[in-house]
């Protein structure tokens, strides 16, 4: 057991791959960022390396950078993998740019399963598709729901299944009072093959 | 036992558990397919509690936000607190013009409400575990012990169960007069009564059997499927965040670790409903030791409230105004297991995310891993002994 600072297991895993940077948080946090192509190999190594070891994913989240956009800088969906090592005791935190566009990351289910569960909520509320994923199906919200709530331009549905969420006069702050013009909102369209049927693995 | 040598004509049937099922703790649905007696698949179906809790996380000032962590996890609710506060206050400490410490009366009170918590929300997994098993009368006097540690928490706060208690530097009053006392008696006539609770059921052989080797989870796996906290210990790993990454007091305290270690005997297995069970147990003898102990180092008060010895409450009101922007992950040890908070902060006011990761939604991530091949009986054990608590999977 030997635990590594984040400056040694940055080098580590920038000398093994050359299209990973080691990056730095507006407060002086150290994560690595990395191309979503790579994270399977990345991924790989980290866990399998003897001096890395990162067995575990302590979480595994995200956050649309559309509104602070600074650490990295993109308006993409950050996919955040926090990793940690039971055998030498130390972190990780390695950050993925999803585009908004095509916003798609390979999974890390077959390499952490813990990620299965993670990855079926960052489907759900921020839109992020994990290609290879054994069941992405939505884990909070009904599977017909539209949009992904976490996403800063999310607008807030006027009912769900013809029942209102707000009374005569209320309006949510993100959207226009009901009976103004309405406003086109683009579907967040989920890619093809992203919803599985029902039933096999969780 | 396979699937095939149960069913030589793999007939399947379709059972719901749920959403409203005793054994479920809360409103969670299981669908569960079986071959005869024994259960072929099983898939959770999650979000029957969605409160959107992060999104309102990201709505509102960072102190207003601590009343939500109670309803994240409402039976330990302290701890809840007790996690997102310290998760801000370390987004404060990565500036050092924003720093803040807590007084150390206020550290100490903090580890008395979360270990007293833990007691209680140990209580609820270990009596409703033996409940949904089929014995009953050990669930009335688990409750009935944390009754009086309500009590406590209502003189505390004026709260029974969601309690806003543990606040962003510190706690929101000072303890009652006379409280320490009350605790004391409290610890006393828990203990023996333990002793009795222990006699009535942990002993018993027709439990003990029914909980042997059910669903056992090796310490590879339970680190894999990010098991945490009496789940991952019960399967052996020697991992405790009071003790391996302590915060507050802790480190001060020398906690106690309690593994599994095929407490069911002969019959057993490490990593088994018995054993996560039995981890439970011993970390509330443990909590029970710490509960002293912190009693022992408190401080006396003080005239100010924000006295850096015996006051409770630092002054934060600036520092959130403005906090560093940047983001932070921290982890705390609660009775589910890791409760870790990452937030991401642009410089105002207002959260930009909130994300609480928690002990129960991993554990229901490895269910139907483990149910499979388990007899539809035990489908309850399991749940119990993974203590489950329902809100906190959905937020």
């Amino acid at each position: 057991m030997s635990a590594l600072a984040p400056a040694g297991i940055a080098a580590k895993v920038t000398t093994a791959f050359a299209d990973v940077q080691a990056k730095t948080t507006d407060n002086g946090q150290p994560f690595l960022l990395v191309p979503a192509a790579a994270l399977p190999a990345v991924a790989r190594f980290v866990r399998d390396d003897a001096t890395l070891r990162f067995d575990a994913v302590m979480d595994l989240t995200g956050y649309d950078a559309l509104k602070y956009p600074s650490t990295p800088s993109s308006d993409a969906i950050v996919v955040v993998y926090l990793l940690f090592s039971y055998q030498h005791r130390h972190k990780l935190t390695l950050k993925v740019l999803a585009p908004r566009s095509e916003c798609a990351v390979p999974t890390m289910s077959g390499i952490w399963p813990a990620a299965i569960y993670f990855e079926r909520e960052v489907w759900d509320l921020l839109g992020v598709h994990f290609s290879g994923h054994p069941s992405l199906r939505r884990i909070m919200c009904p599977e017909d729901w539209v949009g992904h709530a976490l996403r800063k331009d999310y607008r807030y549905p006027d009912d769900y299944h013809g029942v209102l969420h707000l009374r005569d006069g209320q309006h949510f702050e993100s959207s226009p009072p009901r009976g103004a013009v309405p406003v086109a909102v683009p579907p967040v369209a989920a890619p093809p093959g992203a919803v599985p049927p029902a039933g096999g693995a969780a | 036992m396979t699937i095939e040598a149960m069913t030589p004509n793999g007939e399947r049937m379709t059972l719901n558990m749920g959403p409203h099922h005793p054994a479920t703790h809360g409103v969670l649905r299981i669908v569960v397919e079986s071959d005869g007696e024994v259960v072929a698949t099983c898939t959770p179906d999650h979000g029957y509690l969605h409160r959107s809790i992060e999104k309102i996380g990201e709505c509102i000032d960072w102190p207003l936000f601590v009343p939500y962590t109670d309803r994240v996890d409402y039976v330990c609710a302290m701890n809840a607190n007790l996690a997102y506060c310290l998760a801000v206050e370390q987004l404060l400490a990565t500036d050092a013009a924003s720093a803040v410490k807590v007084p150390l009366r206020g550290e100490c009170i903090r580890v008395l409400v979360a270990e007293l918590n833990r007691i209680s929300s140990h209580l609820v997994a270990v009596g409703a575990m033996a409940m949904d098993v089929g014995a009953y009368t050990p669930f009335l006097h688990a409750i009935a012990q944390r009754e009086l540690v309500n009590d406590i928490f209502e003189k505390l706060c004026g709260q029974r169960l969601t309690y806003n208690y543990v606040t962003i530097g510190g706690v929101a009053f000072d303890l009652y007069a006379q409280a320490s006392e009350e605790i004391t008696r409290f610890l006393d006539q828990f203990e023996r009564e333990m002793v009795r609770f222990n006699k009535l059921i942990t002993t018993s052989t027709i439990f003990r059997d029914r909980c042997a080797s059910v669903a056992p989870v090796s310490a590879a796996e339970a680190i894999a499927w990010g098991l945490v906290g009496p789940n991952l210990r019960g399967s052996g790993v020697d991992w405790d965040l009071r003790r391996d990454e302590s915060y507050g007091l802790y480190g001060q305290l020398a906690v106690r670790v309690p593994v599994g270690q095929c407490f069911a005997g002969r019959h057993g297995k490490v990593g088994d409903c018995f054993d996560r069970y039995v981890v439970r147990l011993l970390e509330i003898q443990e909590s029970v030791r710490l509960c002293r102990e912190t009693l022992k180092l408190l401080p006396p008060p003080a005239v100010k409230a924000n006295d850096p010895t015996g006051g409770y409450q630092a002054d934060v009101s600036r520092q959130l105004k403005k906090p560093p922007k940047g983001e932070v992950h921290c982890r705390t040890e609660a009775p589910r297991g890791e409760m870790g908070y990452f937030l991401v902060s642009d410089g105002t006011k207002v959260p930009y995310r909130v994300r609480c990761r928690t002990g129960s939604f991993s554990a229901a991530g490895i269910f139907h891993k483990v149910m499979r091949g388990i007899f539809l009986a035990d489908v309850v054990t399991v749940i119990g002994s993974f203590d489950i608590v329902v809100p906190e999977i959905d937020r």
